[in-house]
């Protein structure tokens, strides 16, 4: 349902994303793994039709994303990095406002909206203001939101950031839960995510893939490797790395 | 024009319409506007004390340089604090095109306006209680005074797409409308023709043309010149333009 090919993102001089190929089926959970400033965000943000890539093609459920951008969102769901939210709304009217965008109107909006509440556990915080919120709870609001229309196609930029060990396990377990029907894609640093929530996992470093495949098939690509821990520090390399180089 | 258009601009206008309802700013706007439109004609152009119950010359002479001030502090929040927030993000993956955001916005911040400039009907009873007053320029005067508002605020709206800071907004907007107003001013191109040489001097005027002031004053004596309204209706649009040329280059 996802089909991403040759991504190419070059800022100024600095190339983001460097040739990055993958598709992601219904069904099928894709993390994203990584180190920061890997490129993660970046490509999430071309396959989400924000930024526009300086080559290369996005489609989403067979739409071409630079083409008909307007009918591929309509398939999305997205949670930017940091979960941005409107300071001046409530929970329920901020969701309002994204269902209504979504095309959704009158029964079928509040129908959507206590889905959502209900769903994220947001209906003791449904009318307050979205600044007074908990950063747990900011994370849910936002969550929400990619959720709203049921898309066929969910991308979650770093859903577990900032939120407490119970809050993740919940979140984990949602993702799990809609990955049956759905294709999602998500972006980590945690590595016990990936095994916890996915069906295959790519690994990218300054911009590359560097592996691509099920949790269990990453652990043998290092002879020797106990933990997927093990196999991220051999293949990718920190970024102080040139520092003892030196 | 598809129903989704409306639908959707429909949504970001609601949105953007109560944001301002929700923010103090808004009030302190209001209030600010209606105290100078109102105050500057009774303490200034003493209008109590004169025979004359025409406004053009009192009430209208003082907006463009309300707005000037006033304006950017309506608009500079538009994108800015999208910027900011990073809300852009969410409502530019939205399946909602950028004009349908632009515009909503843009008539969100109009309708600002128009409540402020009704506001201001009390000045208007009272020349009708002072004499009798022609009601073709006091009408041609609120739509000039109208279009002007608007133009500031779309220009203000193509700065804002460019910067994260609401205050570098509010400040780069306010030298654009000041400059905007004062290149037709006949003292400014005056003194500028006789300091530059002969072959620019053409060229001065042209650009003077481009002064709101001119054309603000061409509709307030009452004469509704449609070249004047399109003059408006033009500096309008192509700042909007460059709103979205503005927002495509952001996410590049
Ligand atoms: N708008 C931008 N302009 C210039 N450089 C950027 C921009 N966005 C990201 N980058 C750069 O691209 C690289 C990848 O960033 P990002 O995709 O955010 O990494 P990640 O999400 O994996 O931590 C970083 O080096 C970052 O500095
Ligand atoms: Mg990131």
């Amino acid at each position: 349902m996802i089909q991403v090919k040759n991504l190419i993102k070059v800022f100024g001089t600095k190339v983001a994303v460097d040739d990055v190929s993958f598709s992601v089926e219904k069904g099928e959970v894709l993390g994203f793994l990584g180190p920061n400033g890997a490129g993660k965000s970046t490509t999430m943000r071309m396959v989400t039709g924000y930024f526009r890539p300086t080559s290369g093609s996005v489609s989403l459920c067979g739409i071409n994303m630079l083409e008909e951008p307007e009918q591929a969102k309509q398939r999305l769901g997205y949670l930017p990095e940091n979960a941005p939210l409107y300071s001046d709304m409530t929970v329920a009217s901020f969701l309002g406002f994204c269902a209504e965008l979504r095309g959704l109107h009158g029964a079928d909006r509040t129908r959507a909206i206590d889905r959502v509440l209900d769903l994220c556990f947001l209906d003791s915080v449904r009318n307050q203001s979205v600044d007074t919120l908990s950063k747990g709870y900011r994370h849910r609001t936002c969550f929400a939101q990619s959720i709203i229309h049921d898309p066929d196609v969910l991308i979650l930029d770093e859903p577990t950031d900032g939120l407490d060990p119970n809050q993740k396990h919940e979140v984990r377990g949602m993702i799990k839960r809609m990955g049956q029907n759905k294709a999602i894609i998500f972006s980590t640093h945690i590595l016990e995510e990936v095994e916890a929530a996915c069906s295959r996992a790519i690994i990218i470093d300054r911009g590359k893939v560097v592996a691509d495949g099920t949790p269990e098939s990453l652990k043998k690509l290092v002879p020797g490797a106990k933990s997927l821990d093990e196999v991220f520090r051999s293949i990718t390399k920190p970024d102080t790395a040139h520092k003892h180089a030196a | 024009m598809s129903n989704r258009d409306i639908q959707n601009t429909k949504a970001v206008f609601k949105r953007e319409f109560l944001a301002y309802f929700n923010s103090p700013v808004l009030y302190v706007i209001v209030v600010i506007f209606l105290l100078a439109a109102m105050g500057f004609p009774f303490f200034f152009s003493r209008i109590l004390d004169s025979e004359d119950v025409s406004l053009t010359e009192r009430f209208f002479v003082w907006h463009p340089w309300i707005y000037t001030v006033l304006a950017p502090a309506v608009g500079m929040r538009l994108w800015s604090e999208e910027h900011r927030l990073g809300t852009i993000e969410l409502l530019l993956t939205m399946p909602v095109s950028p004009w349908q955001a632009i515009l909503g916005k843009f008539f969100a911040a109009s309708c600002v306006w128009l409540i402020g400039l009704t506001l201001t009907f009390p000045i208007v009873w009272t020349v009708c209680y002072l004499g009798y007053p022609d009601m073709g320029p006091i009408m041609s005067g609120y739509i000039a005074s109208y279009l002007y508002a608007l133009a500031c605020l779309a220009l203000t709206s193509a700065i804002s797409a460019i910067t994260r800071s609401q205050v570098v907004c509010f400040i780069v907007s306010v030298a654009f409308c000041i400059v905007i107003a004062l290149i037709g001013d006949p003292g400014v191109t005056h003194t500028i023709v006789s300091t530059t040489p002969d072959w620019a001097a053409g060229f001065v005027r042209f650009v003077s043309y481009f002064s709101f002031m001119d054309h603000f004053f061409e509709l307030t004596k009452g004469i509704f010149v449609f070249r004047d309204v399109f003059y408006f209706l033009s500096v309008i649009i192509v700042t909007l333009i460059i709103t979205n040329l503005a927002l495509r280059a952001k996410r590049a």
